[in-house]
C-alpha cells in the first residue's frame, strides 16, 4: 500500500465511523446523565439537528471548494450577515412592501446578488493582485462587517414575513425546508466538482498548480468562480437562516469562518489543496452539531463542546500526520 | 533524480532580473515605498486627519489612541515573533479572555499579589502547549491555533461556569494600577506596551534568539542545516506570544475590573492585521517590533481620525480592510517588479 | 535527406554573468533517437527550458519541420508538437489517469459538464498502444513511479507529437519497466517521431539511440553516430580539457583517522558503507545521482538516523541526532542543494555566514556583530566574495559567491570534518576551479574533506582516494594512482571487476 492511501481512507471514512460513536456514546451516556426523557437518538431530535447544521453545511459546501482550490475564505460569518441585512431590509423597501408576497423571491435575489458579489469581489482581488487568499479574505472579513454596520448602524434589522416563516418551517417528507437546501447544495456541489470541467480543473489547481498551468489550464477564472459560488453560499445559509428568524443583528455570523473551517478540515479536506470531498464535509458539519447537542443532552456545559471541538480538530490534525508520516523516509529538517 | 542540476541561475531569478533592468526607477521607487511605505502611508495620515480636525494631534487625544490601542499592540508583539518564524498564532484572543477571566477570578480568591503569577503561568501553560504541537510535533500552526481558539475558548466558559468575572471591591485595589494608573503623567498601559515593545524589540533585533527566529522563518530547512534547534525557537516564539497575550489580559482586567468571556474575542484577526500591516511576511522571515508598533497605532489612528471627523467606529473597518489589502499587494508588486499578478 | 523533424540553429542563452548556451545546432529527424549528452551544468537543462518555451534564447531559431518556431510558453510548445516526458512528474495525483492524460482539455459537454465516455474511451484507446496494466479510470496518486511516468508519455501521445523529449526517464525504474519504456520508444520512433534522449547512461544510450550530441560548457561539441563511435569518444568528447582538472597529484602528510563509518546502512537508500578519512586527505564520492552519496552526508551531519552500523569521530563511537549535535562534533556539510539547504537567501551576507555559531560569539546576551562582521571580512578575503558589503541579501548574489559564503560558513568554524555535497553544481567556470584549489588547500592545512561529486574530472582533480558508489553500496575504492576514468566509469556503472552482472540494487 503506498504512504497516503491509507490515510486517504480514512479520512474519507474516519468522519462517518466518528459520527456513529458519538451516536453511540450520547445515546448510552444519556441514559445515566440526560436531563430530558427523550432518547438522544429520537427522530425529531435528529431532524432538528439536520436542521441546525444547515447554516454552517451550507457555507462549508462552499469552503471545501476553496480549500480543494488551494485558497481559504475567512469573510464568510460578513458576507453572511451582509446578506441576511440586505434580505431583511429590502423587503421593508416601499415598492417591495406594495407587492405583497411577491417580494420574497425579489428580495432573496438581491441576498444572493450581494453574496455572489461579495465573493467576486474576494476573488477578484486573489487573482490580479496576486496577494495571498488568506491575507485578502481577512481583510474583506473586516471590510464586509464594517458594510453590515454601514448599512444599518448597531441597530438589528428586522422583518419578519409569515409567508417566509412558514416556508421555513415546512417540512416535506419529513425533513424541514434548512435540511433540504443543505442536501440540495451538497449535491448540486459534488456534481460540480465531479462532473463538470470546472469542477476537475480546481482540484487539478490545488493538487499541482504548475502541472495545471503548464496544461493550459487558467488559474484565474477559476479560482474567481469559487469566490463567486461561495460567497452566494454564504448568502444562500442567510437566506435560509433568516427566512426563519426575521431578525438580524450586525455582529451575526462571527466566527463562522471558524466554524466553517473546522467543519471541513474535520471531513478530511487538505488545507494545501487538491484533495477533499463535500460528502466527507457533510459529515464533518453533521459530526460538529451532534457534538453540540449531544454534550447538551448529557448535560455537559454547552460551553464544553468548544473544548472539545478545539481539541478533536488538533487532534485529528495529529492522527492525519502520523499517517502520512509513516514509511516516508523523513528527513529531519 | 538526475539531473536537478544544470541549474544555471533558475528562472524566477533571472525573471526579476530583466525586470529589474526594463524599469531601474521604478523598480526603486517600489522599493522604497516596500520598505517605508508603511511610515509614508501613516504620516500622510496624520497629516491628512490634522487637517480635518486639528484636534487630532493634541497631546491629550494622541495619549488616548496609544492607551487604547495598547491591548491590541501588546498582543500585536507577541504574534510578531510568530509570524516572523512562519508560522501564525489565531489563539491569542480567547486566550486574552482566559488570562482576563483567570486574573480577575483569582484576584478575589487569593489576592491580587498571588493572582497575577498564577494567571501568567496559566497563560505560559497555554502557550507551551501550542508550541509544543507546532514546534515539536511540527501541526499546521493555522489549524492548530484555529483549534486552540476554540478550545481555549471553551476552558474559558468552563472556568467561569458562562458568568461574568467582577472583582467584588472594585474601589479597593491596588489591581486597577495597570489599566487605569499613570506615571510621570502617561498611562500605565502605554508605558507597558512600551516598555514590552523595546525589550522584545532588541530581543528580535540584537539577540542570537532574533537572528535564531528570522532564520527558521526565512529558511527553516537551511536554520536546520546549519545547526538551529528549529523546534526549540518555535517553541520560544509561541511562549513569547502567550507571555505578550497574559500581559495585554491583565491591563485588560485592571482597565475593568470585570469582564464578559468573549472579551477577547475577534481579536486575532485584528492583531493579524496589524502585524501584516506593518508589512511582516506571511511566509516568515521578514517584519519587526517596530513596524508593527507602526501598524497597531495605524489602525488606531484610522479609528480615532475617522471618530473626529464624525464617522462611525466601524467605517474603520473598512478603510483598514482597504488599507491592508494595497498595502501587501504594492509590497508584492515591487518584489515581483510588477503590479498586477502573472496569474492567467 | 530527410526534412528534420526538429532543429537548433546557433541557439544563444545567457544569463547575468553566465553565458549558459552559446551557439547550439543540432536537429533531430524523424523516426530517429538522438541522445544528448554533457556533464551536469553543461547546459542540457537551460536547452530543454529553450525549447519548452520557459527560457526565450537571446540568438538563434528553432525549426519544428520546416518552420521556424517561438515557443511562448510550455503549452504553445506542446501545441506546436514538442513534447516533454520531464524526470520530476507533473501529474495531479488525486485525479484519475484519464483526467491527468487530458489534463486543461478535457472534453466537453453541455454546460461544462465532462464527457466521461469520450475521455475514458479515447483514453483507454491510447493506454492499449502503451500496454499498460491500469486503466484509465485509477487514480494517479495509486500508481508506481513507473506508470506515474507512463502517464505523462500517453499525455505525450494525445498531440500531433513531432519531437518527444524524454529527460532521464529511467531514472527511477526497474529493469523490466526499463523494457515497457523502450518499447513504447521504439513504437513511437516507427511511428516517425522525433525523440530526444537525455541521460547519463552509457549502456542505455548505446542501445537504443542512433546519434549522440554532446553539449559541454553550455556549447556544441558535436554529433555523432552512435553505431559508429564508442564510450571513450563520447566521454573524451563530454569531459574535454577546458579547466586544469588535472589530476590530483600532490602528496603530503595524512593525520590520524577524523571521521569513520562502518557497516552504515540506512534502509532503502544504501547499505554496509564503510570508509573512513584522515586529516589531511579529500574523499572523492562518486556515483550516478540517486547511488545514495547525499543520504550518506545527510546521516554523517545528524539529518538521517542510520538503522544499522556506526560513526566513529576520532576513534570514538557516536550517535548523531541532529546538526547541531553534528556541528559540536566538529562535522560540518555544506549541502547540495545552496538555495534550499544552505542559505537564508532574505538575509545579509554577514548573517548567513556566521549563522550557526551566532549564539558562540556573543559573550553577553547580545549578539556581538563587531566579531561577526570581522569573520565574515575575514572569509570574504580569503574566499574572495564579490559583493558590495556584508549588508547585501545573500539572494542578490551570484551561484558562486552564494556558494563560497556557506563554505566560509563552515570554515568559519573550524570543524575538524568538512562535507561539501556537489561544491561547484551551477556555478561558472572562474569560480569552480578557484573552490577546486580551496578545497585542495584545506586539505594541506589539515581539514579532512569528503567531496561529492557527479562530475567526474572534479572527483579526479580534487580527491586523494575515491569511493565509487553505485544504488546505495561502495563498489570500490580507488587511490589516486589506481583510478582510470575507465574503471570508474564501470564502477559507478555496477559493473564489477572480472564480473559482468550488476549487482543486487538496494533501492528498486
Amino acid at each position: 500500500m503506498k504512504p497516503g492511501t491509507l490515510s486517504t481512507f480514512l479520512a474519507r471514512g474516519a468522519i462517518w465511523g466518528f459520527i456513529v460513536l458519538e451516536l453511540i456514546f450520547f445515546s448510552i451516556a444519556g441514559q445515566f446523565f440526560s436531563v430530558s426523557d427523550n432518547a438522544f437518538l429520537d427522530p425529531a431530535n435528529m431532524l432538528l439537528l439536520l436542521k441546525q447544521s444547515a447554516p454552517i453545511g451550507i457555507i462549508a459546501m462552499g469552503m471545501t471548494i476553496i480549500m480543494i482550490n488551494g485558497n481559504i475564505d475567512l469573510s464568510v460569518g460578513a458576507t453572511f450577515a451582509l446578506a441576511a441585512v440586505v434580505l431583511l431590509d429590502s423587503m421593508t423597501w416601499p415598492f417591495m412592501a406594495a407587492m405583497g408576497d411577491w417580494a420574497i423571491p425579489l428580495a432573496w435575489t438581491f441576498a444572493l446578488l450581494t453574496g455572489a458579489v461579495l465573493g467576486a469581489i474576494n476573488g477578484l482581488i486573489v487573482w490580479k493582485t496576486g496577494v495571498d487568499a488568506f491575507i485578502v479574505t481577512l481583510g474583506s472579513m473586516l471590510g464586509f462587517r464594517g458594510l453590515v454596520f454601514m448599512y444599518n448602524g448597531e441597530q438589528p434589522t428586522s422583518h419578519l414575513n409569515w409567508t417566509l416563516v412558514d416556508f421555513a418551517e415546512a417540512q416535506f417528507l419529513g425533513l424541514h425546508t434548512a435540511t433540504w437546501f443543505l442536501l440540495g447544495v451538497t449535491a448540486v456541489i459534488w456534481v460540480v466538482m465531479h462532473r463538470t470541467i470546472h469542477g476537475r480543473n480546481a482540484y487539478a489547481i490545488g493538487d499541482n498548480r504548475e502541472a495545471a498551468i503548464n496544461a493550459g489550464i487558467r488559474v484565474g477564472p477559476h479560482m474567481m468562480r469559487n469566490f463567486v459560488l461561495i460567497g452566494f453560499l454564504a448568502a444562500l445559509s442567510a437566506v435560509v437562516f433568516y427566512s426563519e428568524s426575521g431578525s438580524v443583528n450586525p455582529n451575526d455570523g462571527q466566527l463562522y469562518e471558524l466554524w466553517v473551517i473546522t467543519a471541513v478540515v474535520l471531513g478530511g479536506t487538505k488545507l494545501t489543496g487538491g484533495s477533499g470531498s463535500v460528502i466527507s464535509t457533510l459529515g464533518g458539519v453533521i459530526a460538529i452539531q451532534l457534538l453540540r447537542k449531544g454534550l447538551g443532552h448529557i448535560g455537559a456545559d454547552t460551553e464544553t463542546v468548544n473544548l472539545v471541538i478545539g481539541l478533536i480538530l488538533i487532534a485529528v490534525l495529529f492522527l492525519d500526520r502520523q499517517l502520512n508520516v509513516k514509511g516516508k523516509e523523513a528527513l529531519r529538517t | 533524480m538526475a539531473d536537478v542540476s544544470d541549474k544555471r541561475p533558475a528562472t524566477s531569478e533571472t525573471g526579476r532580473e530583466d525586470s529589474k533592468m526594463a524599469g531601474l526607477s521604478k523598480a526603486s521607487v517600489g522599493t522604497f515605498l516596500a520598505k517605508q511605505g508603511i511610515l509614508v502611508a501613516f504620516v500622510l495620515f496624520i497629516i491628512g486627519f490634522t487637517i480635518a480636525n486639528p484636534r487630532f494631534i493634541d497631546p491629550d487625544n494622541v495619549l488616548g489612541v496609544v492607551r487604547s490601542s495598547a491591548i491590541l499592540g501588546v498582543m500585536a508583539l507577541g504574534v510578531t515573533f510568530v509570524v516572523i518564524s512562519g508560522n501564525l498564532d489565531l489563539s491569542v484572543g480567547s486566550m486574552m479572555s482566559f488570562s482576563t477571566i483567570v486574573v480577575l477570578d483569582l484576584h478575589d480568591k487569593i489576592g491580587p499579589a498571588l493572582a497575577i503569577p498564577a494567571m501568567f503561568a496559566m497563560t505560559l501553560c497555554l502557550g507551551a502547549f501550542i508550541g509544543f504541537l507546532v514546534g515539536y510535533l511540527r501541526l499546521n500552526s493555522l489549524i492548530v491555533t484555529l483549534g486552540m481558539l476554540s478550545a481555549i475558548h471553551g476552558l474559558t466558559l468552563t472556568y467561569s461556569g458562562g458568568q461574568n468575572m467582577d472583582i467584588a471591591d472594585k474601589s479597593g485595589t491596588w489591581f486597577s494600577v495597570f489599566g487605569q494608573g499613570e506615571a510621570l503623567g502617561i498611562p500605565v498601559p502605554i508605558l507597558m506596551f512600551l516598555a514590552l515593545a523595546a525589550a522584545l524589540g532588541v530581543i528580535l533585533a540584537k539577540t542570537p534568539f532574533g537572528r535564531k527566529v528570522y532564520a527558521v522563518g526565512g529558511n527553516g530547512t537551511a536554520a536546520t542545516f546549519s545547526g538551529i534547534r528549529r523546534a526549540r525557537v518555535v517553541f520560544a516564539c509561541y511562549l513569547i506570544s502567550a507571555f505578550c497575550v497574559a500581559c495585554a489580559g491583565l491591563i485588560q482586567a485592571s482597565r475593568s475590573l470585570g469582564s464578559q468571556n468573549t472579551v477577547g474575542q475577534g481579536m486575532e484577526l485584528e492583531v493579524l492585521a496589524a502585524v501584516i500591516l506593518g508589512g511582516a511576511s506571511l511566509l516568515g522571515g521578514s517584519g519587526t517590533i517596530f513596524k508593527t508598533v507602526i501598524g497597531v497605532l495605524i489602525l488606531g489612528f484610522i479609528q480615532n481620525g475617522l471618530l473626529l471627523v464624525g464617522l462611525q467606529f466601524y467605517v474603520q473597518y473598512v478603510v483598514t480592510w482597504i488599507i491592508i489589502i494595497l498595502a501587501v499587494w504594492l509590497d508584492i508588486a515591487a518584489k515581483r517588479g510588477r503590479l498586477w499578478s502573472p496569474i492567467a | 535527406m530527410t526534412q528534420p523533424a526538429l532543429r537548433l540553429e546557433g541557439i544563444v542563452k545567457t544569463f547575468p554573468g553566465v553565458r549558459a548556451l552559446d551557439g547550439v545546432s543540432f536537429d533531430v529527424l524523424p523516426g530517429e533517437v538522438h541522445a544528448l549528452m554533457g556533464e551536469n551544468g553543461a547546459g542540457k537543462s537551460t536547452l530543454m527550458k529553450v525549447l519548452g518555451g520557459i527560457h526565450q534564447p537571446n540568438e538563434g531559431r528553432i525549426l519544428v519541420g520546416e518552420t521556424p518556431a517561438v515557443m511562448a510558453n510550455p503549452l504553445d510548445a506542446k501545441g506546436k508538437g514538442i513534447v516533454f516526458i520531464h524526470q520530476e512528474l507533473s501529474l495531479a495525483e488525486e485525479l484519475t489517469v484519464a483526467e491527468n492524460i487530458y489534463l486543461g482539455e478535457l472534453p466537453k459537454k453541455r454546460w461544462g459538464f465532462v464527457d466521461w465516455e469520450t475521455l475514458y474511451e479515447r483514453t483507454d484507446r491510447i493506454l492499449k498502444t502503451l500496454r499498460v496494466g491500469f486503466d484509465a479510470r485509477t487514480r494517479v496518486g495509486t500508481l508506481s513511479i513507473a506508470n506515474q511516468q507512463m502517464v505523462e508519455i500517453a499525455r505525450a501521445l494525445t498531440v500531433d507529437a513531432k519531437a518527444v523529449i524524454f529527460d532521464e526517464p529511467t531514472a527511477s525504474l526497474t529493469d523490466a519497466e526499463k523494457v515497457v519504456l523502450f518499447d513504447v520508444i521504439a513504437d513511437l520512433k516507427s511511428q516517425g517521431v522525433g525523440i530526444i534522449y537525455i541521460s547519463h547512461r552509457m549502456e542505455e544510450i548505446f542501445k537504443i539511440t542512433d546519434r549522440i550530441s554532446v553539449l559541454r560548457d553550455g556549447q556544441y561539441r558535436g554529433t555523432l553516430n552512435t553505431a559508429e563511435t564508442n564510450e571513450d569518444e563520447v566521454t573524451q568528447l563530454m569531459i574535454g580539457r577546458t579547466l586544469d582538472l588535472s589530476r590530483n597529484t600532490s602528496h603530503h602528510q595524512l593525520g590520524e583517522v577524523a571521521l569513520e563509518a562502518r557497516g552504515l546502512s540506512c534502509r532503502g537508500l544504501f547499505e554496509d558503507i564503510s570508509f573512513e578519512v584522515r586529516k589531511g586527505e579529500v574523499v572523492g564520492f562518486y556515483g550516478l545521482v540517486g547511488a545514495g552519496r547525499t543520504e550518506i552526508a545527510e546521516t554523517l551531519f545528524g539529518l538521517r538516523s542510520p538503522t544499522a552500523g556506526s560513526i566513529h569521530v576520532h576513534g570514538k563511537e557516536v550517535r548523531i541526532h541532529s546538526p547541531a549535535e553534528a556541528i559540536s562534533l566538529g562535522i560540518s556539510l555544506v549541502p547540495e542543494d545552496r538555495k534550499s539547504q544552505g542559505l537564508v537567501l532574505g538575509m545579509n551576507c554577514r548573517d548567513n555566514m556566521t549563522l550557526p555559531q551566532v549564539g558562540e560569539l556573543s559573550s553577553g546576551p547580545f549578539t556581538a556583530e563587531g566579531a561577526e562582521i570581522a569573520i565574515f571580512e575575514k572569509y570574504r578575503e580569503k574566499l574572495d566574495i564579490r559583493t558590495p558589503s556584508w549588508k547585501q541579501t545573500v539572494g542578490n548574489l551570484s551561484g558562486g559567491n552564494q556558494q563560497k559564503i556557506v563554505i566560509g560558513k563552515w570554515l568559519s568554524m573550524n570543524p575538524e570534518v568538512l562535507i561539501v555535497d556537489e561544491p561547484t553544481r551551477g556555478i561558472d567556470v572562474g569560480s569552480k576551479s578557484e573552490i577546486h584549489n580551496l578545497i585542495r588547500e584545506l586539505a594541506s592545512q589539515g581539514y579532512a574533506v569528503i567531496v561529492i561529486s557527479s562530475e567526474m574530472p572534479e572527483v579526479l582533480h580534487v580527491s586523494d582516494r575515491i569511493v565509487a558508489m553505485y544504488s546505495g553500496r561502495i563498489m570500490r575504492t580507488f587511490t589516486s594512482e589506481e583510478v582510470t576514468e575507465d574503471n570508474l566509469i564501470q564502477a559507478i556503472s555496477g559493473i564489477e571487476p572480472g564480473k559482468s552482472a550488476e549487482r543486487e540494487p538496494v533501492s528498486a
